[in-house]
């Protein structure tokens, strides 16, 4: 008897095709581009508030001002939530388990913690920004 | 009372290292009852059709761990997985990211190589331990780590873990969960011998937390979460370490 | 030594990445709001200057910008890798080096203000 064991490599740039698992994965993965990108849109404002003059805010302002923006924030905001928040949300449990004595606190109260807290710090954000001043 | 019986067309992956090149897929119809598990129509197939396939089995109960296939993609013990929950084409190849030695058998030297490398046993630093002595655990101590105790090593989580498949020096799901499992045993002292080795450029960094090992792990030992703890783990030493006051 | 690297690059990519899964859709529905057109009284320049001038505020921002970034940065390493691009180390230097570009920029904007 010989052995000799047959190979089946992975492809390495389309694995993740033919799997819904994978493919949720790497849709999660790429939430990195939004980060980045609005990283970037908040170095830019801040470079237009640290030049000191209203005009140039204002200009920044003005440039944010169009549909194609508008378009772009609200499918970024559905996609950055599904993938992003809720995701890093259901995960958290399992990085940071919490065990009172023999007893293990559920992962879902943890989650909803999160959530809890999540809401409570976008409230505060949006009232920060004045959004909830009427 | 009889069982309904249905129709199931297997596909099989088959693989004869000395005549074949390349693995190729051969069929077989069985009739069988809905409370078979795949294993039962392998078993039945070994038996009535086709005496030369070749799989692992033995407890047929989820205890032994050699009974894990791809079922229709999915990494699982075919003891507990049944023809109920499936469709009537079932395609079963060797489980995914490992050689195939032949048929649905597949070689796990590589692996077996790494659970060693885990030291997936209890450490003593004052060893041997006097004759009279026992290593007292209270139950809350036992609860932390009691999940990742229940791995059978049918290696589902590592046909799961596309890190693994892509880079098979990646240590992987299980070895992971069981250094994870005495690092969190009150009666070890060896968490800093498995460090070396855990963290290291093949150890926890290599796993981006695709979960899937998680989802398909027949026991719920959740391999994922024990990784992700000991990344959290060496995190938070570090800035122990680094932080005045803490022990460098 | 590794080890620790490893380990602190990690570190900070989940601090950010909490961060950013806490704050990020906060921040993309006021950048909405902007591109509506209907720009809340925190924004407007006064306001927000006054923000990014207490220590508070800059301390706020640089933190969520540093971390947010290095957790971007961090992940698009990982996302090369399984988009099949093996040159690890050429895209770890480039993605921590636009990283720590964006950072210092942020540093010195908020210096400015
Ligand atoms: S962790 Fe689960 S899937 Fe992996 S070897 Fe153990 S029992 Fe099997
Ligand atoms: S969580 Fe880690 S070990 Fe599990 S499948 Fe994903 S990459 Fe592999």
């Amino acid at each position: 008897m010989s052995r000799q064991p047959y190979v089946r490599p992975m492809p390495k740039a389309s694995w993740y095709l033919g799997n819904a698992r994978y493919r949720r994965y790497m849709l999660r993965e790429v939430t990195c581009l939004l980060v980045g990108v609005y990283c970037a849109l908040l170095i830019w404002a801040l470079a237009a508030l640290s030049s000191g003059s209203p005009e140039r805010w204002g200009a920044f302002l003005a440039a944010q001002q169009n549909t194609a923006m508008v378009v772009f924030h609200a499918l970024a905001l559905v996609y950055y939530l599904v993938y992003m928040t809720f995701d890093w949300f259901k995960l958290a449990p399992k990085a940071m388990p919490v065990q009172f004595g023999e007893q293990k606190l559920p992962g879902s109260v943890i989650v909803i913690g999160h959530y809890v807290a999540w809401i409570a710090v976008t409230l505060f954000v949006l009232w920060l920004a004045g959004v909830l001043q009427t | 009372m009889t069982l309904k019986t249905r129709q199931l067309e297997l596909e099989v992956l088959r693989y004869d290292p000395e005549k074949d090149s390349e693995p190729h897929f051969q069929a077989y119809s069985v009739s069988c009852p809905e409370d078979w598990a795949i294993l039962d129509a392998l078993n039945y197939v070994k038996e009535n059709l086709d005496t030369t396939l070749s799989y692992r089995w033995s407890c047929h109960m989820m205890v032994c761990g050699s009974c894990g296939m791809m079922v229709n993609g999915e990494p699982s013990l075919t003891c507990k997985t049944f023809i109920r929950d499936l469709p009537d084409k079932v395609r079963i190849e060797p489980l995914q990211n490992f050689p195939i030695e032949r048929d649905l058998v597949v070689v796990l030297d590589d692996v077996m190589d790494k659970l060693q490398r885990a030291q997936p046993w209890i450490i003593r630093q004052d060893d041997p331990p006097p004759p009279d002595v026992e290593y007292n655990q209270p139950r809350a101590a036992l609860y932390k780590f009691k999940q990742y105790t229940m791995c059978i090593n049918c290696m589902c989580c590592y046909a799961a873990c596309p890190q693994y498949g892509l880079d098979p020096s990646f240590i992987g799901p299980a070895a992971l969960a069981m250094a994870h499992r005495y690092n969190l045993d009150s009666r070890d002292q060896g968490k800093s011998q498995r460090l070396d080795i855990l963290a290291d450029h093949d150890g926890v960094w290599d796993c981006s937390f695709v979960g899937a090992c998680s989802e398909v792990c027949p026991k719920s030992v959740d391999p994922a979460a024990a990784i992700q703890q000991m990344k959290v783990d060496g995190a938070i030493e570090w800035w122990k370490q680094k932080l005045p006051g803490g022990k460098s | 030594m590794s080890i620790a690297r490893k380990s602190v690059v990690w570190g900070l990519f989940a601090a950010g990445g909490t961060l950013s899964a806490f704050l990020f859709p906060a921040v993309i529905a006021l950048f909405l709001l902007v591109a509506l057109g209907r720009v809340p009284p925190g924004l407007e320049f006064a306001n927000l200057q006054a923000f990014a001038g207490h220590w508070v505020g800059k301390s706020a921002l640089f933190l969520v910008i540093f971390l947010s970034l290095w957790h971007a940065a961090h992940r698009l390493r990982v996302v090369f890798h399984d988009f099949g691009v093996r040159r690890d180390k050429a895209v770890a230097n480039a993605v921590y080096l636009v990283a720590a570009i964006g950072t210092v920029m942020t540093a010195f904007y908020l210096y400015r203000i």
